[in-house]
């Protein structure tokens, strides 16, 4: 039997009832197979968008269709789909064998049939040893892996998953990532995965769904949304140390820059001459197109600009260097920005001037305290409208740089 | 030298504990020794009887007024129970889960009945039941005891089923159960601790009540325990019937402890744990 389990979200909205928009016009169509995450800060809907694809908020507008059916009305339980919670929610009064047979006793299914399904996924998790316990009596890694197997148990239609690993302490959560990604590959199962977390965003999914205050800013495989992000919010969102902003102003067909005079190829600069263009940007590079001056070689060095800056911390990776230099001049600031930082947990952290964050190469001699020449890709740069966030160097879906004619 | 300390606090938490237990026990073990005394030694002022007898539990047992009150007491408190518990787990649950306008309007209402003189209302209930003739049956003491026990049970238990993590019945949903199942299958195993305090709580009371047993009963029909003690007479009217009324009273608070201690065992905290986190 093939079952067709894509869901489509055509302009889902969730408005509750005190007034306030939660979800807002989400437009999503899942394909058959397809591992999704909704990735975004606390409070930007992903939840919500979940929790009503799984029936367990009701949808304020638009529709919902799960195998090319509109289930807007119906009950969880008539949709077919299972749910891995955050906080696991097994059952504390069954045993794991239990909690595992709980959807297969309600689907009234013969015992037989139930304790071969049980075996069989308990196998697949590795939680044969453990079937007798109580939630009770396992660590947090197992209860992680009793709850997938509850869920895997029926095969279902689609995965729910809310944040399935952020209890885990950090070790674990590589660990249970890997056991997830090969699980979805293995079973095939169209799943929606839920996290705040960038990381787990960029390795789980073949899409990634960014959302911010309800709305999704941009939708696409992992490297697309980092190569070439829609928006200033997508650019800060995704990567890790994130990507740099500074403050650039448009003067007579270049920005003058804390980094100096960036110059301009033709295709921005047109973009720049209208009237309603703005004269102030936010200009921004992720610290792997940075690179010691002295390592880069004639070719590579025509392409980008150089710039001098005292050296503040090194930090030797081994493979690379992380190199935090401080530029003076103004701070970028946009609300996205604001967003973010405070999302981080930095909102509070103003230093004077700007802190570039560079990956140099393992090679060069770099120590902190002394001024440095460091180079940058301009191909590679980013250009931010600061009172909309639009990506400027983005045509046609693809970012080109600065220089691009 | 800690431990020194450790077994002195010891001592001196369990001597506390010895004088609390005393001071509440002695009345009690008081009546319980007044039962086992024969009339002529009943005012000797001793705490242990110079000579034990049986014949008050005799007594009270051959008389059929004091069997047929403890039939009605057991009945009529078993059943107000019953229902104030499933009303109330309904009610609480409700309050508990649901955001809908007026909830704190409700809470506060039915914690007002609670807190209401009962006083005040007996002689309206007299005049209402006599009306309906509900005076003198069991519903007729069965339904004051719900409405005052409701309360109670309801506030008990939505603090209980607040404990219980959404979570778990959003995940029953998922897995396929109705509302119903995952309230019955779910939700109920886990509130259990809080529906047998509730019900214990509730049990006690109606066992207990006097005022509306003695206000709304007239005859042996449905008048309870409490009351027909106050009914206990001797064989002539010279003759005192302390003996007798301690021997009954000693009776009916067995019961109860039976009650208590079987339920007791089921009333374990920490029977979530488990439920979610690490």
């Amino acid at each position: 039997m093939i079952v067709v389990a894509d869901i489509v979200l055509d302009k889902v909205s969730k408005k509750f009832p005190d007034g306030t928009v939660a979800v807002a016009d989400v437009d999503l169509e899942i394909a058959d197979g397809e591992f999704v995450i909704l990735v975004g800060p606390s409070g930007c809907g992903k939840s919500t968008t979940l929790n009503m694809i799984a029936g367990l908020e009701d949808i304020s507008s638009g529709e919902l269709r799960i195998g090319g059916e509109r289930v807007n009305d119906k009950a969880p339980r008539d949709r077919d789909i299972a749910m891995v919670f955050q906080s696991y929610a097994l059952y504390p009064n069954m045993t794991v064998r239990e909690n595992m047979a709980f959807p297969l006793r309600l689907a009234k299914l013969d015992k037989e049939t139930i304790n071969t399904k049980v075996e069989e996924a308990a196998k697949v998790l590795e939680l044969t040893a453990l079937l007798d316990r109580k939630p009770a009596n396992l660590s947090g890694g197992q209860r992680q892996r009793v709850a997938m197997g509850r869920a895997i148990v029926r095969q279902p239609k689609a995965f729910l998953m809310d944040e399935p690993l952020s209890n885990l302490d950090a070790k674990l959560r590589v660990q249970m990532r890997t056991v997830v990604s090969r699980l979805q590959k293995q079973l095939g199962t169209t799943t929606v995965y839920v996290t705040h977390d960038q990381t787990e965003a960029m390795t789980l999914g073949d899409r990634v769904v960014i959302m911010r205050g309800g709305a999704v800013q941009q939708v696409g495989p992992p490297q697309e949304l980092y190569d070439h992000p829609r928006n200033l919010f997508v650019a800060g969102f995704i990567g890790s140390p994130s990507m740099n902003f500074l403050h650039a102003v448009v003067e007579e067909g270049a920005l003058r820059t804390a980094l100096g005079e960036v110059p301009l190829g033709d295709r921005v600069r047109r973009e720049l001459e209208g009237a309603d263009a703005p004269r102030e940007l936010i200009l921004g590079i992720r610290p792997e197109h940075f690179e010691d001056a002295d390592l880069v070689d004639e070719d590579t060095r025509r392409r980008g600009m150089e710039f001098e800056a005292p050296v503040e911390i090194v930090e030797s990776m081994g493979s690379d260097k992380y190199v935090y230099l401080t530029v003076e001049g103004e701070r970028a600031t946009a609300a996205e920005l604001e967003e973010l930082a405070a999302d981080a947990g930095a909102a509070d952290f103003t230093g004077a001037g700007a802190n570039l964050v560079t990956r140099l190469s393992a090679e060069s001699p770099v120590v902190e305290g002394e001024t440095r020449r460091v180079w940058f890709n301009l191909e590679k740069i980013h250009l931010f409208d600061p009172a909309n966030g639009r990506n400027l160097t983005l045509h046609e879906g693809r970012a080109a740089g600065a220089l691009a004619d | 030298m800690a431990v020194e300390t450790t077994t002195r606090a010891k001592l001196r938490w369990g001597l506390l504990d010895v004088v609390v237990v005393v001071f509440a026990l002695i009345p009690v073990l008081w009546i319980a020794s007044l039962s086992f005394k024969t009339p002529a030694t009943l005012t000797d002022g001793r705490f242990w009887p110079r000579e034990w007898t049986l014949d008050n539990y005799r007594t009270i047992f051959a008389t059929d007024q004091f069997v047929r009150a403890l039939v009605n007491s057991i009945g009529i408190a078993l059943i107000a129970t019953v229902i104030a518990v499933v009303l109330g787990a309904m009610a609480a649950y409700a309050i508990s889960r649901l955001d809908f306008p007026g909830k704190r309007l409700l809470v506060g209402v039915s914690l007002l009945i609670a807190m209401f003189p009962q006083v005040s209302l007996v002689s309206p209930l007299f005049d209402i039941e006599r009306q309906l003739g509900l005076f003198d049956t069991w519903p007729g003491l069965i339904l004051p005891y719900i409405t005052f026990a409701l309360p109670l049970a309801i506030y008990t238990l939505s603090a209980f089923f607040k404990q219980i993590p959404w979570d778990l019945e959003k995940a029953a949903k998922m897995d396929g159960a109705t509302q119903g199942q995952a309230f019955r299958r779910v939700i109920a195993p886990l509130a259990a601790p809080g529906l047998f305090t509730t019900a214990i709580l509730v049990f006690i009371f109606c066992w207990n009540d006097f005022l509306f047993a003695i206000s709304l009963t007239s005859t042996e029909r449905s008048r309870t325990v409490p009351v027909a003690l106050s009914f206990f007479t001797g064989e002539s009217q010279f003759e005192d019937p302390t003996g007798a009324i301690c021997a009954a009273a000693v009776v009916i608070t067995i019961p109860i402890i039976l009650f208590v201690l079987f339920f007791q065992r089921r009333i374990v905290s920490g029977l979530t744990s488990g439920a979610v986190k690490g």
